[in-house]
């Protein structure tokens, strides 16, 4: 196999030493420009530059070394796309094509909201770890779980868990899997109550999503069967029919009460659809609105891009901002740990291992498309968070702060929050808060945190510039939220049933009656667990002093990295079985890395004497006061106050639970190692080698 | 160049099929006529609402998307 002994530099192509020299150069000098230029504004595109030049040369050097000497892929192997082919689930497709299909599975909210909270510390930490993130963690992880998966039959991540890493691992693993579904459910449902309060035309649009997808259904199920493109077609027409008229709703005095909510009702009202949603068949709403969401959202951040680069906006927000120390309003704590868990996805998301390990392993032609379907699939993810770091960034800081603080920080009237921010040292005026309200067709843009309306402002400057102008600036700003919104509720609606059927199947662990997944009562209850516990947790969030993002944010991001540090400690399991001691520090690195900030942000928030921070802290602090009947925070009685104190104890509880499975997973796998190291036995569970024929020898040639 | 675009243009429809997850009618046709001439082939509206079902029952713990 001439591939895996060549040398992993440049094969004395001279063209090629100039070109990559070249690109490395240019990257360089992109972010020295990024970093170091002081005292004046750096334009957005000197960080596009740097970061494509950065995915650049790791994609050409250390995912081919990854892919060469770590990995050492093979592709003389069949893949189980050619050993299952069955035309449908296993079916060997072009690397374009997969990798269309792999990136719009991995590519979600999360990439567009992180950048977006963390740019209250300046753009370049945020920047900087996006960019060595994905490079060193998550790009590994999502690489390395797709060639376990695709060495394995297409198993699932916990399967494979199982499987190399012993059953009881397994099952704590999807404890903790089940667990991060939940937040994560709770927190992108809070995004879309933060985006929609108060906002009859967003609120309008989105409801009008529920007809038009029930149409598109209804089409290609019935009227012209799996034609997907073209009911998507149709349902984009509509869905932009419907922004259109959203205006006239919003602008009308009878119309516009009945699409203008408080938080906690639209709280209400999306538990109960997320309910009726996740039991309803799946062709008849979730799909069709999933095809729309799909589309809309490759389509929103392909015009992004362009429009990034069209328009050549300045970042405003400085290089660092004064919050790096840890008091910003927009979450709370240090750089360290807190800045690599508010970016999760878009530097490493543990998210992405389960994707690695769902439809695109059974997909895979050869086993040399995986460089680029696991890893540069990722450094895509990541090049759409560095957009969103940068559509938050070209705002001017004072108003990218009234949008993200919290009420109880700025204050609900537009003179005292624009003093306020200016006293942090980020001029605004209470002027220049209500014409950009009046330009985007909001009524105010004070406390819209969750980052959704951050980012629609950001593009919606971006877009308008391209496209129409000021006029047409409350156009962009809704049709960013409906993408947003779109495809959250998808989002919503999908992962419920999957947290569904874990409840089933841990239930099924205990009784194998409670995991039959065929009994529709069953379901519902079920259904009814999972709902409950999202629901729970969005309603607090809702109502949280602090405006929930704040603790649920961090509890997600935790959870995330988490899923991360176990998928990457499977994944050095496997080196070490593989034999691949030397090269460990591959995925050993990423580990550490992550477990270092996880357990540290774990530990701070529940112990952190800053309430804003520990969440011990907050519930001690409440309690206090509610011991001697006072009223604090944006409580509205004393009921809340206990509510309240109650929340932030079960925040404990499950940052707690989230610690010790990592714990429990990371001392099972070091006694696995420890073992390895030390001569005993043991087995990789890898599908049996089977060879290609010698006809498709061409396979042979194919460059990683 | 011009057969360069014609190759892709041949992958579009599969292309935008698999963005959104449903597996390719065209695909699955060929392969069962070439590897099982002498089965049934389902119709475009089975294969699609089957595909539908199993993208998201969530059976086995299959995840389709992310956050």
């Amino acid at each position: 196999m001439s591939i895996h002994n060549e040398v992993c530099g440049l094969r004395g192509n001279w063209k090629s030493i100039v070109l990559w020299c070249c690109v490395s150069l240019l990257g360089a000098v992109s972010l020295a420009i990024v970093a170091l230029r002081r005292g004046e504004t750096v334009n957005a595109v000197w960080l596009v530059v740097a970061a494509v030049c950065f995915y650049a040369v790791a994609y050409r050097f250390y995912a081919r070394f990854m892919a060469r000497r770590v990995l050492e892929i093979d592709d003389t192997r069949m893949t189980p796309a050619e050993l299952h082919n069955d035309g449908k689930d296993f079916v060997p497709t072009h690397k374009g094509v997969l990798f269309g299909h792999h990136f719009a599975a991995i590519a979600g909210a999360g990439p567009l909201v992180g950048p977006v909270l963390a740019a209250q510390m300046g753009y370049l930490p945020g920047a900087l770890w996006i960019i060595v993130g994905v490079i060193l963690a998550g790009a590994v992880q999502d690489f390395i779980v797709l060639f376990a998966s695709t060495r394995r039959d297409g198993k699932s991540l916990g399967d494979m868990i199982k499987d190399e890493m012993g059953r009881v691992t397994g099952l704590i693993a999807m404890i903790g899997i089940l667990g991060i579904m939940i937040i994560l459910l709770a927190v992108l449902a809070l995004i879309v109550v933060k985006a929609l309060v108060g906002s009859p035309w967003g609120m309008f649009t989105i409801a009008c999503t529920i007809p038009i997808a029930l149409l598109m259904g209804a089409y290609m199920r019935y009227i012209r069967p799996g034609r997907v493109t073209e009911a998507s077609v149709v349902g984009f027409i509509l869905l932009i029919a419907a922004l259109i008229y959203g205006q006239s709703v919003a602008e009308s005095t009878t119309l516009a009460p009945l699409f203008t909510f408080q938080g906690e009702t639209i709280a209400y009202l999306l538990i109960g659809y997320g309910f009726v949603a996740s039991v309803m068949p799946v062709w008849l709403l979730l799909a069709p609105r999933d095809y729309l969401s799909t589309f809309l959202k490759i389509g929103t951040i392909t015009a992004l891009a362009i429009g990034i680069v069209v328009v050549m906006p300045d970042l405003l927000m400085p290089y660092a901002s004064k919050f790096v120390n840890g008091t910003g309003p927009v979450f709370s704590g240090n750089v360290f740990p807190f800045l690599f868990i508010t970016i999760a996805c878009g530097s490493v998301s543990g998210f992405h291992a389960l994707i690695a390990s769902g439809t695109t392993p059974k997909m895979i032609e050869r086993e040399s498309h995986m460089t680029m379907i696991g890893y540069g699939a990722m450094l895509t993810e990541s090049f759409v968070a560095i957009m969103a770091l940068i559509a938050a960034c070209i705002i001017t800081p004072g108003i990218y702060f009234a949008i993200n603080s919290p009420a109880a920080i700025i204050g609900a009237d537009a003179m005292q929050a624009a003093s306020t921010i200016s006293s942090w040292g980020y001029s605004v005026t209470a002027e220049q808060l209500t014409t950009l309200a009046h330009d985007i067709g909001e009524s105010t843009v004070l406390s819209r945190t969750g980052g959704a309306p951050t980012l629609a402002v950001g593009m919606a400057n971006i877009l308008s510039n391209v496209a129409g102008g000021k006029a047409l600036m409350s156009f962009w700003y809704h049709f960013a939220i409906l993408f947003e919104a779109l495809f959250i509720l998808t989002t919503v609606d999908a992962g419920t049933r999957v947290g569904r059927f874990m409840v089933q199947e841990l239930m099924g662990t205990v009784n194998k009656r409670l995991g039959n997944t065929e009994s529709f009562a069953g379901n519902l209850v079920a259904t009814g667990i999972c709902v409950f516990a999202w629901g729970y947790f969005l309603v607090q969030g809702v109502i949280d002093p602090l405006g929930g993002i704040n603790s649920l944010w961090a509890l997600f991001g935790i959870a995330n990295q988490m899923l991360a540090g176990i998928a990457l400690l499977f994944g050095t399991t496997i080196l070490f079985k593989m034999g691949k001691k030397a090269y460990v520090w591959v995925t050993l690195l990423p580990t550490s890395w992550l477990l270092v900030v996880t357990m540290t942000a774990g530990y701070q928030k529940l112990f952190h004497a800053e309430p804003s921070i520990g969440f011990l802290a907050q519930a001690r602090q409440y309690q206090t006061a509610l011991d001697d009947g006072r009223i604090i925070g944006t409580a509205k009685n004393l009921g809340q106050m206990g509510q309240i104190v109650r929340n932030n104890y079960l925040n404990a509880v499950i940052c707690g639970i989230f610690m010790l499975v990592v714990v429990t997973v990371f001392i099972a796998a070091v006694r696995m190692w420890y073992g390895i190291a030390s001569g005993r036995p043991y087995t990789l569970h890898e599908a049996a080698y089977a060879a290609r024929d010698s006809k498709s020898k061409e396979g042979v040639k194919s460059r990683v | 160049m011009f057969k360069q675009i014609a190759g892709l243009l041949k992958y579009r429809r599969q292309f935008l099929d698999l963005l959104v997850g449903v597996p390719h009618y065209e695909t699955y046709v060929q392969h069962r006529r070439t590897h099982h001439p002498d089965e049934p082939i389902l119709t475009r509206k089975q294969f699609f609402s089957e595909a539908q079902e199993a993208r998201y029952s969530a059976k086995g713990g299959k995840i389709s998307r992310c956050c």
